[in-house]
């Protein structure tokens, strides 16, 4: 995208298929983009379209029967040398060190992620001693300092709470403060407000902010609300059933999207400043199951461009529209 | 108190006055009554035939126990809820329940899941078809009749009704759940979060579809969502919620545009906009919603409210009309201006 700076990680050709007695599902069929260094990357999708896989096979989690099958992923570590994630053993020492090391995660679901039998405070500690040689009472004062620093009040009292004793904002306030203890260079949040409610939201998302301006971290954020997209990227990856259809700066792709599905999706979203009571353009069908992916270029049978003969039986491939600028449909060849 | 100017040729259809639904909190071996959580705390509002009316409020704010007590599914503390049936006024919330079946018949469901919402080991016939069996009507060649006319409505293809809800997308899902509600011709529809549970790009089809049937039918919906966009767009009426009461009710252009209660103004500034332009300062809330369990004293908002001052913290404003038809429960609503949502003009 930027020639100016190298980017902090990068994803090409991403392939990550689930192998089922029922058939195999590609869940993640040839994604790739960059992020950037103090950069926020919003990756954009409906459900199945592989934005959480994507995450997972970045970190090295994708569950069984998944697995990665092509693909890069090349991360470059704080002393400049690259790493692709993918030829690493999953359960490796040097993965391990990345993982809540180099890269933190937040989940959407703050109630799930975090176990219910020990404090929080135990989760943070153990956190910080896995990636650093420190004592525990050193461990525990980092922990306080990383719950004061996303908001958490008292927590000198809060880290020996457990995670159901805090409410939904809190919880997800801890959550990022276990992701940002080990001072990761790139942040994944996937979904990370979705659970929340709107003021709440506003809160998580104006403290990502201001912990991205502080420490100068990657963010990459996996959500399929097009409102936080607005607010929060610089770059955008908008995905459909596990390929990346439509690339570009955040204003490129709200002001000027290419993709059919982009547009489609921008038009039939209802939005705050809209007028009452109109009728919203729909997009028709339904996200298909994985295991009837269409043939070609897997958004053909909703989109209103569709060319027979050649978007049914081809697929398009990711082509340059400009700088920074890619998309991934015949329209543009 | 209020005017029921609705404009010409309406008339109100549900008038809720003092709604009060408090659970009690028990403790201990004799569990005695030690606190209650008022889930909805004297709410008041009304709804003409053929319009929609929003409730909104974030999780915890007693909209979905308001839309509950209304078709009594749960009994309410307090209050009453008049539904004008064929003329005679009726106050379901006290009816003798022999009575409640035939007034049920006006008043229907659509829930938020459509995955848990519709029985797995029933066929869309009998899903469709269960309202019409359990009220007696028709024989199974009628019922089958209406089943056909009700899944063509919503747009499901008729000879889909010997299959089972698993071999359908969560909005086909929806819409059966849509038909079912429509089964017994209700007047009133109650739709909690109808669209939350659906991917963006089927939401609009199924909030188009709300919009047809109500044009069609002449149904009157109490729409109950959290969702601001979504409610904007279904709207013709708002009313803003806040830890068990109504804080501002007003015409959707007019609460979007000018909101008097400033509960109303943080929730607008909250919603991210899908326009990256328009990254406006938020007002951002601090702390959290208050516990109904212990509320505030005053107004409820006063603790995060950044315009409050000593008499909120009081007294409880009293609901005042400060233009037609739109009620705000503010000591300060006529001193303050507060921001809105601008039109886009792109």
């Amino acid at each position: 995208m930027q020639n100016d700076t190298k980017p902090l990680l990068s994803v090409r050709n991403l392939k990550t298929s689930f192998f089922q007695d029922e058939g195999t599902t590609k869940a993640v069929d040839g994604a790739s983009f960059d992020v950037f260094p103090g950069k926020t990357l919003g990756i954009v999708g409906e459900s199945g379209c592989g934005k959480s896989v994507t995450a997972q096979s970045i970190l090295r989690i994708v569950d069984q029967p998944g697995r990665i099958v092509e693909g890069e992923i090349v991360l470059t570590r704080a002393d400049g040398t690259e790493t692709d994630l993918v030829k690493l053993k999953a359960d490796g020492r040097e993965i391990r060190s990345i993982r809540g090391g180099d890269i933190g995660l937040i989940f959407q679901e703050p109630m799930t992620s975090f176990s219910p039998v020990h404090t929080v405070g135990a989760q943070i500690i153990e956190a910080v001693m896995l990636h650093n040689a420190v004592s525990r009472k050193e461990a525990r004062r980092r922990g306080i300092e990383a719950l004061r620093s996303v908001g958490i009040p008292k927590p000198e009292r809060r880290i020996d709470e457990y995670s159901f004793e805090l409410s939904g904002g809190l919880r997800q306030r801890a959550m990022i403060a276990v992701a940002l203890s080990c001072d990761p260079r790139l942040l994944i949040a996937d979904e990370p407000t979705t659970a929340l409610d709107v003021t709440t939201q506003a809160q998580i998302l104006d403290l990502l902010r201001k912990i991205q301006q502080e420490r100068g971290m990657a963010i990459m954020l996996i959500t399929h609300n097009l409102g936080v997209v607005a607010e929060m990227a610089d770059d955008v990856v908008v995905m459909y059933l596990g390929r990346v259809v439509e690339e570009g700066k955040v204003d490129d792709i709200f002001h000027d999207a290419k993709h059919p599905y982009t547009k489609a999706l921008l038009q039939s979203i209802p939005s705050i400043d809209s007028t009452p009571r109109v009728k919203l353009p729909t997009i028709s069908g339904s996200i298909p199951h994985p295991f009837n992916r269409p043939t070609g270029c897997p958004f053909h049978p909703r989109c209103v461009s569709f060319m027979p003969g050649r978007c049914d039986t081809e697929e398009p491939p990711l082509l340059s529209v400009g700088e920074g600028r890619t998309v991934s449909c015949f329209l543009y060849q | 108190m209020t005017s029921r100017d609705a404009g010409p040729g309406r008339s109100v259809l549900l008038d809720v006055k003092g709604l009060k639904k408090y659970f009690p909190i028990r403790r201990g071996l004799l569990q005695k009554t030690v606190g209650h959580v008022k889930a909805v705390d004297d709410v008041s509002f009304f709804l003409n035939r053929g319009e929609t009316l929003s409730l909104v409020g974030e999780s915890g704010c007693g909209k979905t126990t308001t839309s509950r007590c209304i078709l009594r599914a749960i009994a309410p503390s307090a209050g009453q809820v008049l539904l004008s049936d064929n003329g005679e006024v009726v106050d379901v919330a006290t009816v003798p329940k022999s009575r409640l079946r035939s007034l049920r018949r006006q008043m229907q469901m659509i829930f938020q899941d459509p995955f848990s919402s519709l029985n797995p080991r029933m066929t869309l016939f009998d899903i469709v078809g269960e309202p019409l069996l359990v009220h007696g009507v028709g024989s199974v060649q009628e019922r089958t009749d209406r089943v056909v006319e009700l899944l063509s409505l919503v747009g499901l293809r008729p000879e889909y009704m010997r299959r089972y809800p698993h071999a359908f997308s969560g909005g086909q899902r929806q819409r059966i759940g849509i038909a079912r509600a429509l089964a017994l011709n209700p007047r009133l529809v109650v739709a909690d979060e109808p669209v939350s549970a659906l991917d963006v790009s089927v939401q609009a089809q199924i909030l188009n579809l709300l919009l047809d049937l109500q044009e069609k039918l002449g149904l009157t919906y109490l729409f109950v969502a959290h969702d601001l966009s979504v409610v904007k767009h279904i709207s013709e009426r708002v009313a803003v919620m806040y830890v068990g009461r109504i804080v501002e009710t007003a015409p959707t252009e007019e609460l979007f545009g000018s909101p008097r209660h400033p509960y109303t103004e943080a929730l607008l500034s909250a919603v991210p906009k899908p326009n990256p332009r328009l990254r406006s300062e938020r007002i951002v809330l601090q702390g959290e919603v208050a516990d109904p369990a212990n509320t505030p004293s005053g107004c409820h908002f006063h603790p995060r409210c950044q315009y409050a001052q000593a008499v909120c913290r009081e007294r409880a404003p009293v609901q005042e009309e400060i233009a037609p038809n739109h009620f705000v429960s503010c000591h300060r609503a006529t001193e303050l201006s507060l921001r809105g949502v601008a039109r886009s003009t792109s």
